[in-house]
């Protein structure tokens, strides 16, 4: 199967003041595939997405060494904007965060603050658009002006999904999207993350293996801060090449 | 898998990004903006701090030395001591404002019709008159003898020595007139007139008399008053904060004190006044202008701050403490007292000092019970008449006398001293005794 | 009996029933033949004992301390012969003070002997009385505690009934917040009936016109008063304007600043800072406003060719904008903190900067809280009052320039009520209309701003 790669990262080392949090991940991510990122907790998986789209910077000890490329360019490179970086790949969170305001201005967010709407009638479209590709429109279009803190919470969930695509970005990272949700809920995300895989590169973080097997093509294993494996998903979990891999997705650490 | 980096080409994305980076050169000084105005806001606060503090040590730091002027006292014996006893104790009814009129009439004498005379008259405080009989008394041997001597000089000479550009002022606006501005002008060639230390100010109570007046009358008025306010606040608010916050039942009761212990911490603290007017004074005629109705007065300003801090402190100690010691069989009522008091103490007090510290600032209900008056002698008990610091503060300002504005001032540089170490105390109670759980 | 003797004497009686109790209770348990021993610990029944030594004592003393000036001046009333009543020129409280004020010991030549009698009666009276009431408490109290000791028995339990004595009293110190409402609602409305007995309620609320000089004595000529009060509303609300006008944007930037932008070493350094403002008196503001702040103002207002109050609404109304600075500042800081970060992470996800994600969704959601601190504020503006009393004027202009001088219900509560006044005149209960108006309007804002305050706390606990 022939596969571009979107982000690549060379010789990652990220501390949080003295302790090293990631040391010397090289990974690739290939374009419109889902990546997992999978570990034990404390294994820097989350880290490692957070460097993706440069949300570690808020965090005043955090240091970044190293270099991360999304399609050639180093997004560590001094003059990048991280705002703009952060338009391009958006991301999905552990605990799904919708804004204290209704559910259209949460979806318009994005296309307001970056001014990607002319019209209204276009910020409208935009909305429906983002809404449907996330699932979500026909549930909502009847309430659309309540507060989006009045869904459920697996649709809160697939509201930050539409709020991230309706700035058409060519990366979404997601953090553990599923924890917070019941079974349900995490099944109609995971249909939505395969759906989704058609058009955009995904980086998944999830402490389930089976969430990993199911929704992705591409899975990383980390333990201690270090990338242990990569590989295809089903290489990955059927035939292991690492001790540690194994003893993970067994049972024996974790 | 070494695979070639892929090159954007869906159309929407590469016209989003375009979209951005066009907007985004505004959007970040926009950012700059913001950031400016909340540096703005902060720089305002803290300016508006030091103008207020500045503005008080410029203005007060005058009054802390006086004008003295020397003239050559003789001691007539004729004046001080006309029956010739040489028992001191007589020395206390002769007429001292004889002696400094001739001193003065020696030194100018030009000066022959009474009327200019009188102008010239006022350039001595009266508190000279006390000194010099003192001086008398304590040296009996000077009875008929001249000396030079130091005198206190008038507020209004003190005014015009501290503020030399008051010369070239208009006569009107001057204070004096042409011919005392060429006598102080002749005191000040000649020497006979400088700065001295101003040792009323901190040791006399109001006057009428710029020069004589002083803090220390008011200091102890304060100090009976928070006396009172802290021998009745403490011992209720701890008792009421330990009740609520560790034996009270959830019910609507202890929600009802709890409601009315929030909201009188946010009472205007003028209503106190109001509340001691009509109940104290008029109901209960309790005295006037009293340090024990002014400290029961605030006393029930201060009451919801330090339960609230009471409260706080409490909740600070882990309920493992409790258990440890209900675990061991000890009631509930004995845990508290035995265990959680003590290790909450340190944040009690520190609650209590900041507590008694706006009491010590606050006026506006010490106005209402009568702390207001003009009060002369030096308050001995809880139940003499009174005035405490901030309201000598007010009384002074409101006086129009010239020579009080720096003793305002300098007022509120007592006041503020006071405060600040309340407060450095309060802090180092903290860091020192707080325990971290 | 004086103080001292008494104290020396009760804490010695204190000691000794505590003492006696403990003892008591002791011997019982070393008497095997009883069988059992005491329910409770040897001392809680010299404790018990000890309370009931204190409680009636310390009850006859609270009350004496309180209803004593009442008593001795009914008693001091009845002894004045009424030749002195009909002599004096005054009225009869002018001379209940003067007498009191007398020392018969220090008499100023001239001083009617008539007086001088009187004042002699009522320092006997005071002196005698208290001799009378310690003995009664000694007495009262011993008798009490000494019926208390017969309870000692292996059928009491000493323990519970000394805790529970205990929480009672601590209850009672947690009523006193409540008997403290409930003391100044009664006495402003008591007085404020009798002020609305002589004004109509509505020509208060609603009149235009506010002089409430009226005549103190029945020889003085003086209009009557007029009690209006929609002046000194409008004043305290421009004033109060005044004031918002400087705390809310300087107080909010601050805020935001300190909590989104500032590094901790910042924040630590500043948040402090402004706190002191918090802590300077207000007395200390009302000399700036008055001193420092207004003539500059007026100098600065006349340059530009317009005139201006030297009490002016605006150096009132600024300087205590400064003053409220801090009550807005940190009580937004710690709203604005308290806005989820998932939420900050959320929208810097989305690429928006700091200031977008502040303005956007910061903001929005710490609205409440904001809202709750503002109103708290406005609350303490309106309450404040050395810093009108010194900086803001006494007539009351009805109009909205700030650049005039204008009063505030707190100044008028001070002037009518400062300095010797008649307490049954219109003029001095307007004082409590006023008050009452002042405490249920900042009674309403309270409870409102804390109601919104919690509400906000708890959606994002």
């Amino acid at each position: 199967m022939k596969e571009t790669v979107k982000i690549k990262s060379k010789k990652l080392n990220v501390f949080y003041g003295e302790k090293k949090a990631l040391s010397n991940i090289n990974l690739e991510i290939p374009e419109r595939k889902v990546t997992s990122l999978i570990g034990p907790s404390g294994c820097g998986k989350s880290t490692f997405l957070r460097c993706l789209n440069r949300m570690n910077d808020s965090i005043e000890i955090c240091k970044v060494e190293g270099q991360i490329f999304v399609d050639e360019q180093n997004i560590y490179e001094k003059n990048l904007d991280p705002v703009l970086l952060r338009a391009r790949i958006g991301m999905v969170f552990q605990k799904p965060n919708p804004f204290p305001k209704s559910i259209f201005e949460n979806v318009a967010y994005g296309p307001k603050i970056h001014g990607l709407a002319n019209s209204g009638d276009e910020l409208n479209n935009l909305v429906e658009v983002s809404l449907k590709k996330a699932g979500l429109y026909d549930e909502v279009k009847d309430r659309i002006d309540e507060p989006g803190t009045s869904l459920s919470g697996g649709q809160q969930q697939r509201l930050c999904i539409a709020r991230a695509i309706a700035v058409s970005p060519e990366v979404i990272l997601m953090d553990e999207p599923c924890s917070a949700l019941d079974p349900i809920a995490t099944a109609k995300i995971e249909e939505l993350i395969d759906e989704l895989s058609k058009n955009y590169t995904i980086v998944i973080v999830t402490h389930s293996m089976q969430q990993a097997a199911r929704v992705s093509n591409q899975t990383a294993f980390f333990h201690m801060g270090s990338l242990i494996e990569v590989g295809k998903t089903e290489d990955v979990f059927s035939m292991p090449k690492e001790k540690k891999t194994q003893d993970y997705i067994t049972g024996k650490i974790g | 898998m070494h695979l070639k980096l892929s090159k954007n080409t869906e159309k929407d994305m590469s016209k989003n990004t375009e979209l951005i980076s066009k907007s985004l050169e505004k959007r970040h000084r926009s950012e700059k903006r913001f950031r400016f105005f909340g540096i703005l806001g902060i720089g305002t606060a803290v300016i508006f701090l030091i103008t207020i503090l500045s503005s008080i040590f410029v203005e007060g730091k005058g009054a802390f030395k006086s004008t003295f002027i020397q003239l050559e006292i003789n001691f007539d014996q004729e004046i001080i001591d006309p029956n010739k006893t040489n028992n001191p104790e007589e020395f206390k009814f002769a007429n001292y404002k004889l002696l400094i009129n001739d001193a003065l009439k020696n030194y100018f004498p030009e000066v022959k019709d009474r009327k200019t005379f009188r102008d010239l008259s006022v350039f001595i405080s009266s508190a000279a008159e006390q000194n010099l009989m003192k001086l008398a008394m304590e040296n009996i041997e000077i009875i008929g003898e001249s000396k030079k001597i130091w005198l206190l000089a008038s507020s209004t000479i003190d005014v015009i020595h501290k503020n030399p550009q008051m010369e070239n002022f208009l006569e009107e606006d001057r204070l004096i007139n042409n011919i005392q501005m060429s006598w102080f002008n002749a005191l000040k060639k000649n020497g006979d007139i400088k700065f001295g230390l101003n040792t009323n100010f901190l040791s006399n109570a109001d006057s009428t008399e710029p020069e004589q007046a002083g803090i220390l009358g008011s200091m102890l008025g304060s100090f009976f008053t928070l006396l009172v306010t802290l021998l009745l606040c403490f011992p209720v608010a701890v008792a009421s904060g330990v009740f609520l916050e560790e034996l009270a039942p959830k019910n609507k009761f202890t929600d009802f004190i709890e409601i009315n212990i929030n909201n009188l911490a946010a009472v205007p603290s003028i209503i106190f006044g109001l509340l001691g007017l009509a109940i104290f004074l008029n109901v209960m005629h309790l005295p006037r202008s009293a340090p024990i109705v002014g400290g029961m007065v605030l006393a029930l300003m201060t009451l919801p701050t330090i339960i609230i801090s009471t409260r706080a402190s409490l909740k600070a100690v882990p309920p493992s403490i409790r258990e440890a010691a209900i675990g061991l069989g000890a009631t509930k009522f004995q845990a508290v007292t035995h265990h959680v008091i003590p290790q909450s103490m340190p944040g009690i007090l520190t609650g209590t000092i900041i507590g008694m510290s706006q009491a010590l600032g606050e006026s506006a209900p010490l106005l209402m019970i009568g702390m207001v008056a003009f009060i002369v002698d030096i308050p001995g008990s809880l139940t003499d008449s009174a005035t405490v610091l901030p309201v000598q503060i007010y009384l002074w300002k409101s006086t129009a006398a010239r020579g009080f504005v720096e003793l305002t001032a300098a007022g509120i540089m007592v006041l503020l001293t006071f405060l600040v170490i309340m407060n450095s105390v309060a802090v180092f109670v903290r860091q020192k005794f707080e325990k971290k759980w | 009996m004086g103080f001292w003797s008494f104290l020396i004497i009760f804490c010695f009686l204190s000691f000794y029933i505590h003492w006696y109790g403990t003892t008591k209770a002791l011997k019982i348990n070393e008497d095997i033949t009883k069988g059992s021993k005491l329910p409770s610990l040897p001392s809680y029944y010299g404790t018990y004992s000890l309370l009931w030594l204190l409680l009636p004592s310390s009850i006859i003393l609270i009350c004496w301390f309180f209803f004593k000036p009442y008593i001795i001046d009914i008693f001091l009333k009845e002894s004045i012969p009424l030749s002195l009543v009909d002599n004096f020129k005054g009225n009869p409280s002018m001379l209940m003070d003067t007498i009191k004020a007398t020392n018969p010991e220090k008499i100023f030549p001239g001083t009617n002997p008539l007086i001088i009698d009187s004042a002699a009666y009522y320092q006997t009276l005071t002196t005698n009385s208290d001799s009378y009431v310690f003995l009664l408490v000694l007495v009262v109290g011993l008798i009490s505690s000494l019926v208390s000791l017969r309870k000692v028995s292996t059928f009491f339990r000493a323990r519970q009934a000394v805790e529970k004595a205990n929480i009672n009293l601590l209850i009672f110190c947690s009523v006193i917040a409540i008997i403290t409402t409930i003391g100044i609602v009664f006495s402003l409305i008591f007085e404020a009936v009798r002020f609305f007995e002589r004004v109509p309620f509505f020509d208060f609320l609603f009149g235009l016109a506010w002089s409430p000089q009226t005549a103190i004595r029945e020889d003085q000529i003086a209009s009557q008063g007029s009690f209006g009060a929609i002046p000194i509303f409008t004043g305290t609300l421009l004033i109060t304007l005044v004031a918002m006008a400087v705390a809310i944007p300087v107080g909010l930037l601050s805020a935001i600043y300190l909590a989104e932008y500032a590094r901790p070493t910042v924040r630590k350094t500043f948040k402090p800072i402004l706190e002191i403002l918090a802590g300077v008196p207000t007395v200390v503001y009302g000399f700036f406003a008055a001193i420092t702040v207004g003539p500059f103002l007026k100098d600065f207002v006349s340059s530009l060719g317009l005139s201006m109050a030297s009490e002016s609404a605006l150096a009132a109304g600024g300087v205590m904008g400064i003053m409220i600075i801090p009550f807005i500042s940190s009580l937004s800081d710690d709203v604005i903190t308290s806005v989820p970060t998932s939420l900050r992470d959320g929208s810097y996800a989305m690429g928006a900067t700091k200031s977008e994600t502040i303005k956007k969704v910061i903001l929005p959601a710490a609205l409440p809280g904001i809202v709750g601190a503002i109103l708290l504020a406005i609350s303490r503006a309106i309450g404040e009052t050395m810093i009108v009393v010194m900086a803001a004027g006494i007539a009351a202009n009805l109009t909205a320039n700030p650049l005039e001088a204008v009063t505030t219900v707190t100044v008028q509560i001070v002037t009518l009520l400062v300095g010797d006044q008649e307490f049954d005149s219109a003029k001095t209960l307007a004082a409590f209309a006023l008050g009452i108006t002042l405490f249920f309007v900042t009674l309403l804002l309270n409870l409102y701003a804390l109601k919104i305050v919690q509400k906000y706390r708890e959606r994002y606990e």
